[in-house]
C-alpha cells in the first residue's frame, strides 16, 4: 500500500473531503450563524450601531470613538478614551506590544500621565493607570470610574452643563452589578459623550 | 486597572464547577462517536463523495500516511488560494498574499497553531477567513482528536495492526464533535455582541463630526471554532482583545471555558474506551492540578505589577482592556497558553516579566494541561509512559502500561517524543539569536529581547500561536524557521505517537500483577507530575533563565 499510486489516491480523497468540508464548515455552517443572528439579535450581530436623534448611524458601543487632531492628541471638548496604538482606527487594531521595562513605553506612560494632568488641572499622582496605557485592542470604549470623574469638570465646562448633570451621565454609563464584579467598574466613553452631545447641543461643532 | 483576588477566585471557581458538570456527558459522547460503528446517512453520502470506504480499518502506518497527506493537501490548498485571492470572489479588494504569508500561514493554520505574521483587516478578505482559515480551524482540531483516538485504540486493543479509518473518524470529529458544539457557541456569543454579518456600516457623529468604518464579517462563528478547537487565529488583529470578538467579560470567561471543554473531557472518553474509569481521572485530575497552580502563579505574576513602565503607570493597564480587568486576563493568558490556543485577550508582550514567563512556561510543558484537543491528551499519555518506565526502573520491573508491555521500541519512540519539541525550540530560537538581521525583528532591548524570540519559537513548536507580538516575522528568514518550527513541532510527535499506538495495539494483555505498577490513584498522578514539571525544567531552564528570569528577577 505504501507506494506511489497509494499517496497519490490518498491525495485524491484529501482534496474531495476537503472540498465537501469547506462547503459545509465554511459556507453553510457561517451562513446559517448568519441568519440566526440577523433574525434574532441583528443589532448584536451588525456591530452594536447606536443611533442620533435623526435615526443615523453614530457609532458603534462597542468601539472608541476619539475627535483627536493628527497628532493623536483627543479634543478638549469630549471625554477622552485610553490612548490608543491603533490611533483609535476600527480597521487597524492592535496593541503597542512594548514590554514592561521598554524604555519607550515609559516616556509614553510619562507623558501622557503629564498632559492629562495639566489638561484636567490634578496632580500627577491622581491619574489612573488606564488613562496612561493604551489598550490592548487599541479600540477599548471604556474608561476607569476614576478617569471619567477627572474629566467631568472640563466636560461640564466645555458644554454649558453643570458638573452634577455629567456627573450623571457619567454614573448611567457605569457598568454595574456582576459584570462589573467580574471584570470591573467601567464606564463606556463612545456612549458617554452621544450623552453630552444630546444634552448639550448647541454646542455641536461641525467636521473640520 | 485592579487586580481583584474575589473575582479571580469567583472565576475560577465558575469555570471548575461547569468543568466538572459537563467533562462527564461530553466524554461519554465523545467515547460513543469514536465506538459507533454506524454512519449516518449524510455521512454515507459525504464518504462516497469523498471516496472513503467507511467499513475498512487502517494499519498505523496507512493512518499516518492519511494524516500526513491531508495536511499536505490542506496546506498547499490554502496557500495557493490565498495567492489566488487578488482575483478570487469575496476578497475585499485586497491582493493576492505575499508568498512568505501565505506559506506560514498556511502551515500555521494547517497545524493548528495559528500563528498570525499577517495583520488580518489588511490581508485577509471573507473569503480567505470564512473558507480556508475557519475551515483549518475545524479540521486541524479535528486532526489532534483523531491522533489520540487512533492512541488510545492502540492501548484498548490486543494483537491487532487496525486502528481505525482516518477518514471516518475526521469526519465523525468535525460533524458530529466540532460542528454543533460551535454552532450553540456562535450562537451564544452573537447574542453576547459578537458581529456576524458580510458588510462594514458607516458612522458619523454629528457632535463631533467623526466618521468611522465599523469592520463587519462572519467573526462569531469563526470565534467559535477559533476558541473551542483550541486554535487562537483572530478574526482581527487584536484577536480576543478586540471588541467585536470579545465583548464583555462574560464572553470572556465563556471563551475560556471553550478552550478548556474538549481537552478536559477527553480524558473521561480515554477512561471509558480502556474500560478503566480510573486512568481517565488521574490524568484529568493531573492537568487540573497544572491548571491551577499555573493560573495561580499567573494571578500572582500579574498581581505583582512589575516593570518600570508599568510602576511608572501606577500600574497594570498597557496591553489590557478596561472591560476584562486583571484577573479576567490572567485566567485567559493561562487557559490560552497551558492549551494549544494562543487566542490572548491582553498584549502577552507587555505583562509583567514573570507573567510573561508562567505563559512560556505554560508552553513548555507540552501544552498538556489540558491541552491542545487530542495533543493536550496524547502528550499527557506519553509522559505517564516515561512515568511508568520510571517506576518500572525504581522496582526493577519490565514496565507495563495497562497491560501493554512499555520494550525498548516504545520507549524509543516515547524518549524521541519527549525529545522532539525541545529541541525544535531551542535550535530554532538559538539559530536565530546569533542572526543580528533576524534579531532586528524583535524591537525590544536584553533580555525582553531575547524573550520575544524564545516566546515566538516556544510557541510555534508548540503549535500555540500565541506572541509576545513586538517581534515581526513577515520576512524570509523567520517566516521560513516558524514554519519549519511549526511543522517539526506538530508532524514529528505525531508520527511517533501513531507508531507507538501501533506497536502498542499488536501486543497482548499481561495481567496485572504484585510487581505491576498502578497507572491510577494518587501516587502515580504525584509521579506524572513530578516527571512533567522536571522534564519541562530541565529542558528550558537555562535559556528561561536568559529571558523572562533575567527580566524579573534582576532589577
Amino acid at each position: 500500500m505504501n507506494t506511489i499510486p497509494g499517496y497519490l489516491r490518498q491525495a485524491g480523497t484529501a482534496l474531495r473531503f476537503l472540498l465537501l468540508a469547506t462547503v459545509v464548515l465554511g459556507l453553510i455552517y457561517p451562513l446559517v450563524i448568519f441568519g440566526i443572528g440577523q433574525a434574532v439579535v441583528p443589532f448584536q450581530a451588525n456591530g452594536s450601531i447606536v443611533k442620533d436623534a435623526a435615526g443615523r448611524p453614530a457609532a458603534s458601543a462597542l468601539i472608541a470613538q476619539v475627535s483627536a487632531d493628527s497628532a493623536g492628541t483627543q479634543s478638549p471638548l469630549w471625554f477622552h478614551a485610553r490612548p490608543s496604538a491603533a490611533k483609535w482606527d476600527p480597521g487597524a487594531s492592535t496593541a503597542s506590544n512594548l514590554g514592561p521595562n521598554d524604555p519607550k513605553l515609559l516616556d509614553a506612560v510619562k507623558a501622557n500621565r503629564a498632559a492629562i494632568a495639566a489638561e484636567e488641572g490634578v496632580k500627577e499622582s491622581d491619574v489612573p493607570a488606564d488613562a496612561v496605557t493604551a489598550s490592548g485592542s487599541g479600540l477599548d470604549p471604556q474608561i476607569s470610574v476614576a478617569y471619567a470623574r477627572l474629566q467631568v469638570p472640563r466636560v461640564a465646562k466645555a458644554h454649558g452643563l453643570s458638573p452634577e448633570a455629567v456627573q450623571a451621565m457619567v454614573d448611567r454609563r457605569t457598568v454595574t452589578g456582576l459584570e462589573a464584579f467580574l471584570g470591573q467598574p467601567s464606564v463606556n466613553v463612545t456612549e458617554l459623550n452621544l450623552d453630552v452631545a444630546a444634552a448639550a447641543p448647541s454646542t455641536a461643532i461641525p467636521s473640520k | 486597572m485592579v487586580f481583584s483576588i474575589a473575582s479571580f477566585v469567583t472565576q475560577v471557581a465558575i469555570l471548575l464547577l461547569l468543568l466538572v458538570l459537563v467533562h462527564k456527558p461530553l466524554g461519554v459522547y465523545l467515547a460513543r462517536v469514536f465506538e459507533g460503528k454506524k454512519s449516518t446517512r449524510v455521512e454515507r453520502w459525504f464518504y462516497r463523495l469523498a471516496g472513503v470506504d467507511p467499513g475498512t480499518e487502517q494499519s498505523w502506518s496507512i493512518y499516518l500516511r492519511s494524516v500526513l497527506v491531508f495536511s499536505a493537501v490542506s496546506i498547499l490548498v490554502v496557500f495557493l488560494l490565498q495567492r489566488l485571492q487578488g482575483v478570487l470572489p469575496g476578497n475585499n479588494s485586497l491582493p493576492g498574499v505575499d508568498p512568505w504569508t501565505a506559506m506560514n500561514t498556511a502551515i500555521s493554520f494547517a497545524t493548528n497553531t495559528n500563528w498570525q505574521t499577517y495583520t488580518p483587516e489588511a490581508t485577509m478578505g471573507v473569503f480567505a477567513q470564512m473558507c480556508l482559515l475557519a475551515v483549518q480551524n475545524f479540521l486541524s482540531a479535528a486532526v489532534g482528536i483523531v491522533v489520540v483516538v487512533a492512541l488510545i485504540r492502540g492501548i484498548a486493543r490486543t494483537k491487532t495492526d487496525r486502528l481505525g479509518n482516518f477518514w471516518v473518524d475526521l469526519a465523525r470529529t468535525s460533524f458530529r464533535v466540532l460542528l454543533p458544539m460551535a454552532a450553540l457557541a456562535a450562537i451564544v456569543m452573537v447574542i453576547g455582541g459578537v458581529v456576524q454579518n458580510f458588510w462594514s456600516t458607516e458612522v458619523l457623529n454629528q457632535a463631533t463630526g467623526v466618521t468611522q468604518t465599523i469592520p463587519g464579517g462572519p467573526v462569531a462563528s469563526q470565534e467559535a471554532i477559533k476558541i473551542l478547537g483550541t486554535n487562537g487565529g483572530g478574526y482581527f488583529n487584536a484577536n480576543s482583545a478586540h471588541p467585536f470578538e470579545n465583548p464583555n467579560v462574560f464572553i470572556s470567561l465563556f471563551q475560556v471555558f471553550l478552550i478548556l471543554l474538549i481537552p478536559s473531557a477527553l480524558p473521561y472518553a480515554y477512561g471509558r474506551m480502556v474500560g478503566d474509569q480510573r486512568q481517565g481521572y488521574t490524568v484529568v485530575g493531573v492537568m487540573g492540578t497544572l491548571w491551577l497552580t499555573s493560573t495561580m502563579l499567573m494571578g500572582w505574576a500579574v498581581a505583582s505589577a512589575e516593570g518600570t513602565a508599568t510602576a511608572a503607570a501606577g500600574g497594570l493597564g498597557e496591553g489590557f482592556e478596561q472591560r476584562f480587568g486583571a484577573a479576567q486576563s490572567s485566567i485567559f493568558a493561562t487557559a490560552t497558553t497551558l492549551t494549544s490556543t494562543g487566542a490572548i485577550n491582553v498584549a502577552h508582550d507587555s505583562l509583567p516579566p514573570l507573567a510573561g514567563g508562567v505563559a512560556m512556561v505554560n508552553m513548555m510543558l507540552g501544552e498538556v494541561a489540558p491541552g491542545g484537543t487530542g495533543s493536550g491528551l496524547y502528550g499527557l499519555l506519553i509522559l505517564a509512559i516515561v512515568s511508568v518506565f520510571i517506576a518500572g526502573l525504581m522496582v526493577g520491573r519490565t514496565p507495563e502500561f495497562l497491560g501493554k508491555k512499555i520494550g525498548p521500541r516504545e520507549m524509543k519512540l516515547t524518549a524521541m517524543y519527549i525529545l522532539v519539541t525541545p529541541v525544535v525550540v531551542l535550535a530554532t530560537a538559538g539559530i536565530t539569536v546569533l542572526l543580528p538581521d533576524a534579531m532586528a525583528n524583535a524591537p525590544a532591548s536584553g533580555p525582553h529581547q531575547f524573550s520575544e524570540v524564545l516566546y515566538a519559537f516556544t510557541s510555534g513548536a508548540n503549535n500555540n500561536g500565541s506572541a509576545f507580538g513586538g517581534i515581526t516575522t513577515s520576512g524570509p528568514y523567520l517566516s521560513i524557521m516558524m514554519s519549519l518550527a511549526m511543522l517539526l513541532g506538530r508532524y514529528l510527535p505525531i508520527v511517533l505517537v501513531l507508531a507507538l499506538a501501533g506497536s502498542l495495539a499488536k501486543q497482548p494483555r499481561i495481567p496485572a500483577s504484585s510487581g505491576t505498577v498502578p497507572t491510577h490513584g494518587w501516587l502515580f498522578g504525584s509521579l506524572l507530575l513530578g516527571v512533567t514539571v522536571i522534564m519541562t525544567a530541565l529542558s528550558y531552564f537555562p535559556a528561561l533563565s536568559l529571558g523572562p528570569l533575567a527580566e524579573g528577577l534582576l532589577k
